[in-house]
Protein backbone atom coordinates (compact mmCIF):
# COMPACT_ATOMS: atom_id res chain seq x y z
CA UNK A 1 0.00 0.00 0.00
CA UNK A 2 1.68 3.17 -0.94
CA UNK A 3 1.12 5.89 1.74
CA UNK A 4 2.56 9.90 1.62
CA UNK A 5 3.88 9.44 5.19
CA UNK A 6 7.86 9.37 6.88
CA UNK A 7 8.38 6.68 9.72
CA UNK A 8 4.67 5.23 10.23
CA UNK A 9 5.47 5.28 13.98
CA UNK A 10 5.00 9.54 13.88
CA UNK A 11 1.85 9.46 12.08
CA UNK A 12 -0.10 10.76 14.27
CA UNK A 13 2.32 13.08 15.67
CA UNK A 14 2.95 14.42 12.59
CA UNK A 15 -0.51 15.15 11.91
CA UNK A 16 -1.81 17.00 14.47
CA UNK A 17 1.44 19.18 14.06
CA UNK A 18 0.50 19.77 10.11
CA UNK A 19 -3.27 20.14 11.66
CA UNK A 20 -2.58 23.22 14.45
CA UNK A 21 -0.50 24.74 11.84
CA UNK A 22 -3.10 24.51 9.15
CA UNK A 23 -5.41 26.12 11.23
CA UNK A 24 -4.03 28.11 13.82
CA UNK A 25 -7.01 30.00 14.31
CA UNK A 26 -9.37 27.32 15.05
CA UNK A 27 -7.29 25.18 16.99
CA UNK A 28 -3.84 24.66 19.61
CA UNK A 29 -2.26 22.18 21.40
CA UNK A 30 -2.14 22.33 25.16
CA UNK A 31 1.62 22.91 26.27
CA UNK A 32 0.62 19.91 28.92
CA UNK A 33 -0.11 16.94 26.13
CA UNK A 34 0.90 17.44 22.66
CA UNK A 35 -2.73 14.91 22.17
CA UNK A 36 -4.99 17.44 23.59
CA UNK A 37 -6.13 19.85 21.56
CA UNK A 38 -8.56 22.36 22.17
CA UNK A 39 -10.29 25.58 20.02
CA UNK A 40 -8.13 28.57 19.80
CA UNK A 41 -11.14 31.02 20.16
CA UNK A 42 -12.54 32.60 23.57
CA UNK A 43 -15.38 30.43 25.01
CA UNK A 44 -18.24 31.68 26.90
CA UNK A 45 -17.66 31.27 31.06
CA UNK A 46 -20.71 29.36 32.21
CA UNK A 47 -20.79 27.89 28.86
CA UNK A 48 -20.70 23.87 29.34
CA UNK A 49 -17.67 22.33 27.67
CA UNK A 50 -17.82 19.76 24.54
CA UNK A 51 -15.32 17.27 24.39
CA UNK A 52 -15.06 14.88 21.93
CA UNK A 53 -12.17 12.13 21.06
CA UNK A 54 -11.13 8.79 19.91
CA UNK A 55 -8.72 6.74 17.49
CA UNK A 56 -6.93 8.78 14.94
CA UNK A 57 -7.59 7.35 11.45
CA UNK A 58 -11.20 8.43 11.23
CA UNK A 59 -10.08 12.32 9.93
CA UNK A 60 -11.70 15.07 9.40
CA UNK A 61 -12.93 13.14 12.94
CA UNK A 62 -12.18 14.00 15.69
CA UNK A 63 -10.09 17.08 15.65
CA UNK A 64 -11.82 18.40 12.73
CA UNK A 65 -15.18 19.00 14.74
CA UNK A 66 -13.45 21.36 17.19
CA UNK A 67 -15.02 24.74 16.76
CA UNK A 68 -17.84 26.92 17.01
CA UNK A 69 -21.26 25.60 17.47
CA UNK A 70 -19.66 21.77 17.83
CA UNK A 71 -16.78 20.50 20.04
CA UNK A 72 -14.28 22.93 22.36
CA UNK A 73 -11.81 20.18 22.96
CA UNK A 74 -10.55 16.78 21.78
CA UNK A 75 -8.46 14.33 22.76
CA UNK A 76 -6.46 12.32 19.84
CA UNK A 77 -5.62 8.58 20.33
CA UNK A 78 -3.35 6.30 18.16
CA UNK A 79 -4.74 4.75 15.15
CA UNK A 80 -8.32 3.34 15.47
CA UNK A 81 -7.32 3.12 19.79
CA UNK A 82 -9.01 5.68 22.73
CA UNK A 83 -6.56 8.44 23.60
CA UNK A 84 -5.65 7.47 27.38
CA UNK A 85 -6.94 9.46 30.33
CA UNK A 86 -4.21 12.15 30.23
CA UNK A 87 -5.08 13.70 27.47
CA UNK A 88 -8.34 13.54 28.00
CA UNK A 89 -8.16 15.53 31.45
CA UNK A 90 -5.86 18.35 30.07
CA UNK A 91 -8.36 19.38 27.71
CA UNK A 92 -11.59 19.05 30.63
CA UNK A 93 -9.29 21.17 32.72
CA UNK A 94 -8.71 23.70 29.54
CA UNK A 95 -12.29 23.83 28.60
CA UNK A 96 -14.20 23.77 32.19
CA UNK A 97 -15.82 27.15 32.04
CA UNK A 98 -17.46 26.48 35.62
CA UNK A 99 -20.54 24.37 33.87
CA UNK A 100 -18.43 21.10 33.57
CA UNK A 101 -18.17 19.37 30.29
CA UNK A 102 -19.56 16.63 28.35
CA UNK A 103 -17.92 13.97 27.05
CA UNK A 104 -19.00 12.72 23.18
CA UNK A 105 -17.43 9.34 21.90
CA UNK A 106 -18.68 5.95 20.44
CA UNK A 107 -19.27 3.28 22.55
CA UNK A 108 -16.09 1.07 22.11
CA UNK A 109 -14.19 -0.97 25.33
CA UNK A 110 -11.45 1.45 25.35
CA UNK A 111 -13.12 4.11 24.88
CA UNK A 112 -15.48 3.13 27.68
CA UNK A 113 -12.24 2.64 29.96
CA UNK A 114 -10.34 5.57 29.38
CA UNK A 115 -13.16 8.36 29.30
CA UNK A 116 -14.25 6.78 32.24
CA UNK A 117 -10.78 7.09 33.74
CA UNK A 118 -10.72 10.84 33.46
CA UNK A 119 -14.24 11.57 34.32
CA UNK A 120 -13.19 10.00 37.78
CA UNK A 121 -9.79 11.50 37.59
CA UNK A 122 -11.39 14.83 36.52
CA UNK A 123 -14.36 14.77 39.90
CA UNK A 124 -11.72 13.61 42.73
CA UNK A 125 -8.71 15.64 41.37
CA UNK A 126 -10.18 18.89 39.57
CA UNK A 127 -13.80 18.74 41.09
CA UNK A 128 -14.72 19.32 37.67
CA UNK A 129 -18.38 17.68 37.07
CA UNK A 130 -18.35 15.53 33.63
CA UNK A 131 -21.49 14.17 32.01
CA UNK A 132 -20.86 11.25 29.38
CA UNK A 133 -22.94 10.07 25.97
CA UNK A 134 -21.83 7.78 23.57
CA UNK A 135 -22.86 7.05 20.21
CA UNK A 136 -24.41 3.48 19.91
CA UNK A 137 -25.90 4.41 16.11
CA UNK A 138 -24.88 1.03 14.28
CA UNK A 139 -27.74 -0.82 13.38
CA UNK A 140 -25.71 -3.68 12.17
CA UNK A 141 -23.69 -4.37 15.48
CA UNK A 142 -26.31 -5.31 17.94
CA UNK A 143 -29.68 -6.64 17.87
CA UNK A 144 -32.19 -3.72 18.71
CA UNK A 145 -32.95 -5.32 22.29
CA UNK A 146 -29.61 -4.63 22.88
CA UNK A 147 -29.13 -1.44 21.56
CA UNK A 148 -26.58 -0.17 24.69
CA UNK A 149 -23.98 -2.58 23.03
CA UNK A 150 -23.93 -1.35 19.60
CA UNK A 151 -20.79 0.64 18.33
CA UNK A 152 -21.12 4.33 17.94
CA UNK A 153 -20.41 5.08 13.72
CA UNK A 154 -20.64 8.34 11.59
CA UNK A 155 -23.94 9.08 13.18
CA UNK A 156 -22.06 10.37 16.10
CA UNK A 157 -21.70 13.54 13.96
CA UNK A 158 -25.20 14.19 14.79
CA UNK A 159 -24.80 13.86 18.13
CA UNK A 160 -21.76 16.64 18.78
CA UNK A 161 -24.32 18.73 16.75
CA UNK A 162 -26.88 18.61 18.70
CA UNK A 163 -24.87 18.74 21.76
CA UNK A 164 -22.49 21.43 20.55
CA UNK A 165 -25.54 23.60 19.83
CA UNK A 166 -27.47 22.59 23.25
CA UNK A 167 -24.29 24.12 24.87
CA UNK A 168 -24.25 27.03 23.40
CA UNK A 169 -27.67 27.58 23.41
CA UNK A 170 -26.50 27.88 27.44
CA UNK A 171 -28.00 24.72 28.69
CA UNK A 172 -26.94 23.38 32.00
CA UNK A 173 -25.09 20.00 32.23
CA UNK A 174 -27.89 17.62 32.73
CA UNK A 175 -29.24 19.24 29.88
CA UNK A 176 -26.83 18.76 27.34
CA UNK A 177 -26.59 15.27 28.33
CA UNK A 178 -30.15 14.68 27.91
CA UNK A 179 -29.93 16.45 24.35
CA UNK A 180 -27.16 13.86 22.93
CA UNK A 181 -28.85 11.13 24.28
CA UNK A 182 -31.85 11.64 22.71
CA UNK A 183 -29.98 12.55 19.85
CA UNK A 184 -28.32 9.06 19.88
CA UNK A 185 -32.12 7.48 20.46
CA UNK A 186 -32.99 9.31 17.33
CA UNK A 187 -30.25 8.50 15.28
CA UNK A 188 -29.75 4.86 13.01
CA UNK A 189 -27.18 3.79 10.80
CA UNK A 190 -25.77 1.05 8.93
CA UNK A 191 -22.88 1.03 6.26
CA UNK A 192 -21.31 -1.19 3.70
CA UNK A 193 -17.60 -1.56 3.39
CA UNK A 194 -15.43 -2.71 -0.28
CA UNK A 195 -12.32 -2.50 0.43
CA UNK A 196 -9.92 -2.66 3.63
CA UNK A 197 -7.84 0.57 4.86
CA UNK A 198 -4.38 -0.64 5.91
CA UNK A 199 -2.69 0.35 8.75
CA UNK A 200 0.33 2.69 8.69
CA UNK A 201 2.77 0.57 10.76
CA UNK A 202 2.02 -2.63 9.80
CA UNK A 203 0.83 -2.37 5.97
CA UNK A 204 -1.73 -5.08 5.89
CA UNK A 205 -5.28 -4.88 5.10
CA UNK A 206 -7.51 -4.35 7.91
CA UNK A 207 -9.85 -7.15 6.42
CA UNK A 208 -9.94 -9.44 3.46
CA UNK A 209 -12.20 -8.60 1.12
CA UNK A 210 -12.80 -10.10 -2.23
CA UNK A 211 -12.11 -7.36 -5.54
CA UNK A 212 -15.91 -8.19 -6.28
CA UNK A 213 -16.92 -8.22 -2.64
CA UNK A 214 -18.70 -6.13 -0.22
CA UNK A 215 -19.35 -6.38 3.28
CA UNK A 216 -22.58 -5.50 4.56
CA UNK A 217 -22.42 -3.56 8.44
CA UNK A 218 -18.97 -3.41 8.57
CA UNK A 219 -17.85 -1.10 11.52
CA UNK A 220 -15.41 1.98 11.40
CA UNK A 221 -12.69 0.08 11.81
CA UNK A 222 -13.13 -3.02 9.39
CA UNK A 223 -14.69 -4.72 11.73
CA UNK A 224 -16.87 -7.31 10.27
CA UNK A 225 -20.43 -7.12 9.81
CA UNK A 226 -23.63 -8.76 8.99
CA UNK A 227 -22.51 -10.66 5.82
CA UNK A 228 -20.23 -10.92 3.04
CA UNK A 229 -21.75 -10.72 -0.60
CA UNK A 230 -21.25 -10.09 -3.92
CA UNK A 231 -20.77 -6.46 -4.91
CA UNK A 232 -24.41 -4.97 -5.72
CA UNK A 233 -25.10 -1.68 -7.32
CA UNK A 234 -25.71 1.68 -5.44
CA UNK A 235 -29.45 1.22 -5.87
CA UNK A 236 -29.79 -1.99 -3.87
CA UNK A 237 -27.05 -1.34 -1.56
CA UNK A 238 -28.91 1.87 -0.36
CA UNK A 239 -32.38 -0.33 -0.27
CA UNK A 240 -30.72 -2.51 1.98
CA UNK A 241 -28.83 0.18 4.41
CA UNK A 242 -32.35 2.07 4.37
CA UNK A 243 -34.42 -0.94 5.17
CA UNK A 244 -32.57 -2.03 7.96
CA UNK A 245 -32.16 1.19 9.58
CA UNK A 246 -36.43 1.86 9.18
CA UNK A 247 -36.87 -1.65 10.68
CA UNK A 248 -35.07 -0.69 13.85
CA UNK A 249 -36.86 3.13 14.16
CA UNK A 250 -40.00 3.92 13.34
CA UNK A 251 -40.01 6.37 10.86
CA UNK A 252 -43.29 7.58 8.72
CA UNK A 253 -45.37 9.56 6.58
CA UNK A 254 -44.60 12.77 7.85
CA UNK A 255 -41.58 12.73 9.85
CA UNK A 256 -38.64 14.87 9.19
CA UNK A 257 -35.07 13.79 9.24
CA UNK A 258 -31.85 14.87 9.10
CA UNK A 259 -29.78 12.28 6.56
CA UNK A 260 -25.62 11.87 6.17
CA UNK A 261 -24.41 9.74 3.86
CA UNK A 262 -20.03 9.09 4.79
CA UNK A 263 -17.77 8.12 2.60
CA UNK A 264 -15.50 6.19 4.62
CA UNK A 265 -12.49 7.34 2.94
CA UNK A 266 -11.64 5.90 -0.62
CA UNK A 267 -15.18 6.36 -2.04
CA UNK A 268 -15.36 9.04 -4.59
CA UNK A 269 -18.38 12.15 -3.84
CA UNK A 270 -19.82 10.49 -7.32
CA UNK A 271 -20.50 7.61 -5.62
CA UNK A 272 -21.60 8.48 -2.41
CA UNK A 273 -24.32 11.03 -4.33
CA UNK A 274 -25.61 8.04 -6.12
CA UNK A 275 -26.28 6.37 -2.88
CA UNK A 276 -27.81 9.63 -1.82
CA UNK A 277 -29.57 10.21 -5.10
CA UNK A 278 -31.16 6.29 -3.89
CA UNK A 279 -32.02 7.38 -0.11
CA UNK A 280 -34.17 10.03 -1.43
CA UNK A 281 -36.20 8.20 -3.37
CA UNK A 282 -36.84 6.09 -0.81
CA UNK A 283 -37.93 8.33 2.01
CA UNK A 284 -39.82 10.58 -0.60
CA UNK A 285 -41.77 7.43 -1.80
CA UNK A 286 -43.07 7.25 1.89
CA UNK A 287 -43.85 10.90 2.74
CA UNK A 288 -40.84 11.65 4.83
CA UNK A 289 -39.23 14.78 4.47
CA UNK A 290 -35.31 15.22 4.37
CA UNK A 291 -35.18 18.88 6.10
CA UNK A 292 -31.51 18.76 5.78
CA UNK A 293 -28.68 16.23 4.23
CA UNK A 294 -25.14 16.02 4.51
CA UNK A 295 -22.64 13.90 1.85
CA UNK A 296 -19.18 13.31 2.13
CA UNK A 297 -16.50 12.35 4.15
CA UNK A 298 -17.16 13.13 7.32
CA UNK A 299 -15.95 10.38 9.78
CA UNK A 300 -13.96 7.99 7.69
CA UNK A 301 -11.60 5.27 8.50
CA UNK A 302 -7.97 6.23 6.45
CA UNK A 303 -8.57 4.90 3.16
CA UNK A 304 -11.10 2.36 3.42
CA UNK A 305 -13.62 2.30 0.88
CA UNK A 306 -17.76 2.06 1.44
CA UNK A 307 -20.47 4.40 2.58
CA UNK A 308 -22.20 4.64 5.72
CA UNK A 309 -26.17 6.17 5.94
CA UNK A 310 -27.32 7.68 9.16
CA UNK A 311 -31.10 8.98 9.95
CA UNK A 312 -31.99 11.36 12.45
CA UNK A 313 -35.42 11.50 13.22
CA UNK A 314 -36.22 14.89 14.31
CA UNK A 315 -38.74 16.42 16.43
CA UNK A 316 -38.68 20.21 17.25
CA UNK A 317 -35.61 20.41 20.09
CA UNK A 318 -33.21 18.49 17.61
CA UNK A 319 -34.70 20.90 14.47
CA UNK A 320 -33.12 23.82 16.62
CA UNK A 321 -29.80 21.90 17.20
CA UNK A 322 -29.27 20.99 14.05
CA UNK A 323 -29.79 24.11 12.43
CA UNK A 324 -27.80 25.90 14.85
CA UNK A 325 -24.76 27.30 12.72
CA UNK A 326 -21.16 25.59 12.92
CA UNK A 327 -17.65 26.92 11.55
CA UNK A 328 -14.68 24.19 11.76
CA UNK A 329 -12.10 23.95 9.77
CA UNK A 330 -13.91 20.72 8.57
CA UNK A 331 -17.25 21.43 8.80
CA UNK A 332 -19.25 24.57 8.10
CA UNK A 333 -22.95 25.50 8.21
CA UNK A 334 -24.21 28.78 8.15
CA UNK B 1 13.66 -16.80 45.00
CA UNK B 2 13.96 -12.89 45.80
CA UNK B 3 13.57 -10.28 42.61
CA UNK B 4 15.70 -6.81 43.43
CA UNK B 5 14.09 -3.79 41.28
CA UNK B 6 17.63 -4.61 39.14
CA UNK B 7 15.70 -7.69 38.59
CA UNK B 8 12.17 -6.48 37.61
CA UNK B 9 13.46 -3.76 35.30
CA UNK B 10 15.71 -7.10 33.65
CA UNK B 11 11.96 -8.63 33.11
CA UNK B 12 10.54 -5.92 31.90
CA UNK B 13 13.53 -5.21 29.27
CA UNK B 14 12.72 -8.78 28.24
CA UNK B 15 9.09 -8.38 27.89
CA UNK B 16 9.54 -5.68 25.12
CA UNK B 17 12.28 -7.72 23.39
CA UNK B 18 9.62 -10.23 23.44
CA UNK B 19 6.79 -8.23 21.92
CA UNK B 20 9.25 -7.01 19.08
CA UNK B 21 9.68 -10.54 18.35
CA UNK B 22 5.77 -11.60 18.82
CA UNK B 23 4.64 -8.11 16.81
CA UNK B 24 3.33 -9.48 13.53
CA UNK B 25 1.59 -12.59 14.79
CA UNK B 26 -0.74 -10.61 17.65
CA UNK B 27 -1.58 -8.77 14.50
CA UNK B 28 -1.93 -11.30 12.52
CA UNK B 29 -4.53 -13.22 15.10
CA UNK B 30 -5.52 -9.63 15.49
CA UNK B 31 -6.83 -9.64 11.72
CA UNK B 32 -9.27 -12.33 12.33
CA UNK B 33 -10.82 -10.40 15.27
CA UNK B 34 -10.45 -6.83 14.89
CA UNK B 35 -8.65 -4.34 13.58
CA UNK B 36 -5.15 -5.90 13.50
CA UNK B 37 -3.19 -3.87 15.42
CA UNK B 38 -2.90 -5.57 18.53
CA UNK B 39 0.70 -6.30 17.97
CA UNK B 40 1.45 -2.46 17.05
CA UNK B 41 -0.20 -1.27 19.84
CA UNK B 42 1.60 -3.66 22.40
CA UNK B 43 4.84 -2.30 20.79
CA UNK B 44 4.07 1.25 21.28
CA UNK B 45 3.12 0.97 24.70
CA UNK B 46 6.66 -1.52 25.94
CA UNK B 47 8.62 0.86 23.65
CA UNK B 48 7.61 3.70 25.93
CA UNK B 49 8.19 1.65 29.12
CA UNK B 50 11.71 0.52 27.55
CA UNK B 51 12.69 4.59 27.29
CA UNK B 52 11.67 5.26 30.86
CA UNK B 53 13.41 2.90 32.05
CA UNK B 54 16.16 4.10 30.19
CA UNK B 55 15.74 7.48 31.76
CA UNK B 56 13.59 8.30 34.65
CA UNK B 57 13.32 4.92 36.10
CA UNK B 58 17.09 4.45 36.21
CA UNK B 59 17.45 5.50 40.28
CA UNK B 60 14.60 3.86 40.85
CA UNK B 61 14.84 1.05 43.42
CA UNK B 62 11.24 0.39 45.08
CA UNK B 63 9.40 -1.98 43.08
CA UNK B 64 6.16 -0.06 44.12
CA UNK B 65 7.01 3.22 42.22
CA UNK B 66 8.50 1.27 39.30
CA UNK B 67 5.31 -0.83 38.61
CA UNK B 68 3.10 2.46 39.00
CA UNK B 69 5.42 3.91 36.37
CA UNK B 70 5.55 1.07 34.19
CA UNK B 71 1.19 0.93 34.28
CA UNK B 72 1.42 4.49 33.57
CA UNK B 73 3.53 4.76 30.77
CA UNK B 74 2.09 2.37 29.11
CA UNK B 75 -1.12 3.80 29.39
CA UNK B 76 -0.53 7.09 28.41
CA UNK B 77 1.45 5.74 25.47
CA UNK B 78 -1.60 3.44 24.20
CA UNK B 79 -4.57 4.20 25.54
CA UNK B 80 -7.02 1.60 23.45
CA UNK B 81 -8.40 -1.05 25.93
CA UNK B 82 -5.41 -2.67 26.82
CA UNK B 83 -3.85 0.72 28.33
CA UNK B 84 -6.17 1.08 31.32
CA UNK B 85 -6.13 -2.97 31.38
CA UNK B 86 -2.12 -3.35 31.93
CA UNK B 87 -2.09 -0.26 33.59
CA UNK B 88 -4.67 -1.57 35.86
CA UNK B 89 -2.85 -4.86 36.73
CA UNK B 90 0.55 -3.20 37.52
CA UNK B 91 -1.28 -0.65 39.72
CA UNK B 92 -2.71 -3.23 41.68
CA UNK B 93 0.71 -4.91 41.70
CA UNK B 94 2.76 -1.82 42.60
CA UNK B 95 0.19 -1.56 45.93
CA UNK B 96 1.55 -5.41 46.67
CA UNK B 97 4.99 -4.19 46.42
CA UNK B 98 4.95 -0.42 48.08
CA UNK B 99 8.24 0.37 49.40
CA UNK B 100 9.79 -2.70 48.80
CA UNK B 101 13.38 -2.79 46.84
CA UNK B 102 13.48 -6.86 47.14
CA UNK B 103 10.43 -9.06 46.56
CA UNK B 104 10.64 -12.36 47.62
CA UNK B 105 8.51 -15.72 47.01
CA UNK B 106 5.44 -14.61 49.14
CA UNK B 107 5.55 -11.17 47.60
CA UNK B 108 5.81 -12.24 44.24
CA UNK B 109 2.46 -14.60 44.39
CA UNK B 110 0.74 -11.78 45.76
CA UNK B 111 1.67 -9.33 43.29
CA UNK B 112 1.03 -11.33 40.18
CA UNK B 113 -2.70 -12.55 42.05
CA UNK B 114 -3.18 -8.81 42.10
CA UNK B 115 -2.12 -8.01 38.60
CA UNK B 116 -4.25 -10.54 37.33
CA UNK B 117 -7.51 -9.13 39.57
CA UNK B 118 -6.83 -5.86 38.52
CA UNK B 119 -7.00 -6.35 34.92
CA UNK B 120 -10.32 -8.58 35.49
CA UNK B 121 -11.70 -6.00 37.64
CA UNK B 122 -11.06 -2.85 34.90
CA UNK B 123 -12.48 -5.11 31.75
CA UNK B 124 -15.10 -6.62 33.99
CA UNK B 125 -14.42 -9.55 31.71
CA UNK B 126 -15.39 -13.25 32.54
CA UNK B 127 -13.73 -16.51 31.86
CA UNK B 128 -15.17 -17.93 28.34
CA UNK B 129 -15.56 -14.26 27.32
CA UNK B 130 -12.55 -14.93 24.96
CA UNK B 131 -10.09 -11.81 26.58
CA UNK B 132 -7.16 -11.41 28.52
CA UNK B 133 -9.21 -12.74 31.50
CA UNK B 134 -9.41 -16.47 30.00
CA UNK B 135 -5.47 -16.77 30.19
CA UNK B 136 -5.24 -14.58 33.71
CA UNK B 137 -7.95 -16.16 35.81
CA UNK B 138 -6.64 -19.74 35.77
CA UNK B 139 -3.54 -18.55 36.03
CA UNK B 140 -4.20 -16.51 39.44
CA UNK B 141 -6.40 -19.48 40.60
CA UNK B 142 -3.27 -21.92 39.82
CA UNK B 143 -0.96 -19.79 40.99
CA UNK B 144 -2.55 -19.28 44.55
CA UNK B 145 -3.25 -22.92 45.15
CA UNK B 146 -0.09 -24.46 43.81
CA UNK B 147 1.69 -21.93 45.81
CA UNK B 148 -0.51 -22.41 48.90
CA UNK B 149 0.38 -25.82 48.80
CA UNK B 150 4.38 -26.12 47.68
CA UNK B 151 5.36 -23.08 49.23
CA UNK B 152 7.68 -23.26 46.14
CA UNK B 153 6.82 -19.70 44.02
CA UNK B 154 9.10 -21.24 40.92
CA UNK B 155 6.86 -24.52 41.04
CA UNK B 156 3.96 -22.52 41.68
CA UNK B 157 4.49 -19.94 38.92
CA UNK B 158 5.40 -22.65 35.87
CA UNK B 159 2.21 -24.21 37.03
CA UNK B 160 0.25 -21.27 36.79
CA UNK B 161 1.48 -20.72 33.38
CA UNK B 162 0.78 -23.61 32.02
CA UNK B 163 -2.67 -23.09 32.90
CA UNK B 164 -2.35 -19.80 31.33
CA UNK B 165 -1.79 -21.69 28.25
CA UNK B 166 -4.41 -23.54 28.56
CA UNK B 167 -6.87 -20.86 29.15
CA UNK B 168 -5.38 -18.56 25.73
CA UNK B 169 -5.61 -22.24 23.73
CA UNK B 170 -9.54 -22.22 24.98
CA UNK B 171 -10.05 -19.17 23.76
CA UNK B 172 -10.15 -20.44 19.67
CA UNK B 173 -13.11 -22.30 20.56
CA UNK B 174 -15.48 -19.74 22.07
CA UNK B 175 -17.74 -16.97 21.08
CA UNK B 176 -15.92 -13.68 21.74
CA UNK B 177 -18.19 -11.75 24.21
CA UNK B 178 -16.12 -8.25 24.90
CA UNK B 179 -14.53 -5.84 23.26
CA UNK B 180 -15.07 -4.94 19.64
CA UNK B 181 -14.33 -8.62 18.21
CA UNK B 182 -17.91 -9.47 20.05
CA UNK B 183 -19.76 -8.34 17.37
CA UNK B 184 -18.31 -11.03 15.24
CA UNK B 185 -20.77 -13.38 16.73
CA UNK B 186 -20.43 -17.35 15.45
CA UNK B 187 -17.19 -16.12 12.92
CA UNK B 188 -15.07 -15.42 16.32
CA UNK B 189 -14.61 -19.18 16.52
CA UNK B 190 -12.16 -20.80 15.32
CA UNK B 191 -9.56 -17.62 16.02
CA UNK B 192 -7.43 -17.53 19.23
CA UNK B 193 -7.69 -13.86 21.45
CA UNK B 194 -4.99 -11.77 20.40
CA UNK B 195 -4.77 -9.91 24.00
CA UNK B 196 -5.11 -13.56 26.00
CA UNK B 197 -2.23 -14.10 23.58
CA UNK B 198 -0.21 -11.56 25.12
CA UNK B 199 -1.00 -12.14 28.43
CA UNK B 200 -0.03 -15.72 28.44
CA UNK B 201 3.77 -13.88 26.63
CA UNK B 202 3.95 -11.82 29.67
CA UNK B 203 3.37 -14.24 31.91
CA UNK B 204 5.83 -16.97 30.18
CA UNK B 205 8.42 -14.36 29.76
CA UNK B 206 8.38 -14.16 33.35
CA UNK B 207 8.91 -17.65 33.82
CA UNK B 208 11.75 -18.34 31.53
CA UNK B 209 13.49 -14.99 33.23
CA UNK B 210 12.98 -16.62 36.69
CA UNK B 211 14.41 -19.72 34.93
CA UNK B 212 17.20 -18.32 33.70
CA UNK B 213 17.90 -16.64 36.91
CA UNK B 214 16.79 -19.21 39.93
CA UNK B 215 18.61 -20.30 42.70
CA UNK B 216 19.97 -16.47 42.94
CA UNK B 217 18.78 -13.10 44.03
CA UNK B 218 18.28 -11.08 40.31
Amino acid sequence: MKKLVNNPVNVVEEMVEGYVRAHPDYIRQLPSNDRALVTARETKEGKVGILIGGGSGHEPAFMGYVGEGLADGVAVGNIFASPSPDPILEVTKAIDKGAGVVYLYGNYAGDVMNFGMAAEMADLEEDIEVGMALATDDVASAPKAEKDKRRGIAGELFIYKAAGAAADFGYNLEDVVRVANKANDHIRSMGVGTSPCYLPQTGEPSFEIGEDEMEIGLGHHGEPGLEKGPLETADRIADRLVHDILADIEIVKGDEVAVLVNGLGSTPKMDLYIVYRRVEQILSERGVKIYRSYVGDYITSLEMGGCSVTLMKLDEELTDMIDHPVDCPMFVQK
Amino acid sequence: MELTSKGLKDFFREVVEMIEKEKDYLCDLDRKLGDGDHGVTMSIGWQAVEEKLNNELIEIEDCGKLSVAVGKTFLNAVGSSVGPLYATGFMRGAKTSKNKAVLNDCDLTEYWIAFAKGVKDRGQAEVGDKTMVDTLEPFARKLETSFTNSQDFELAFSEAVNAAEEGMNSTKDIISKKGRSSRLGERSIGAQDPGATSAYFILSTFLQFIKNNSAKTV
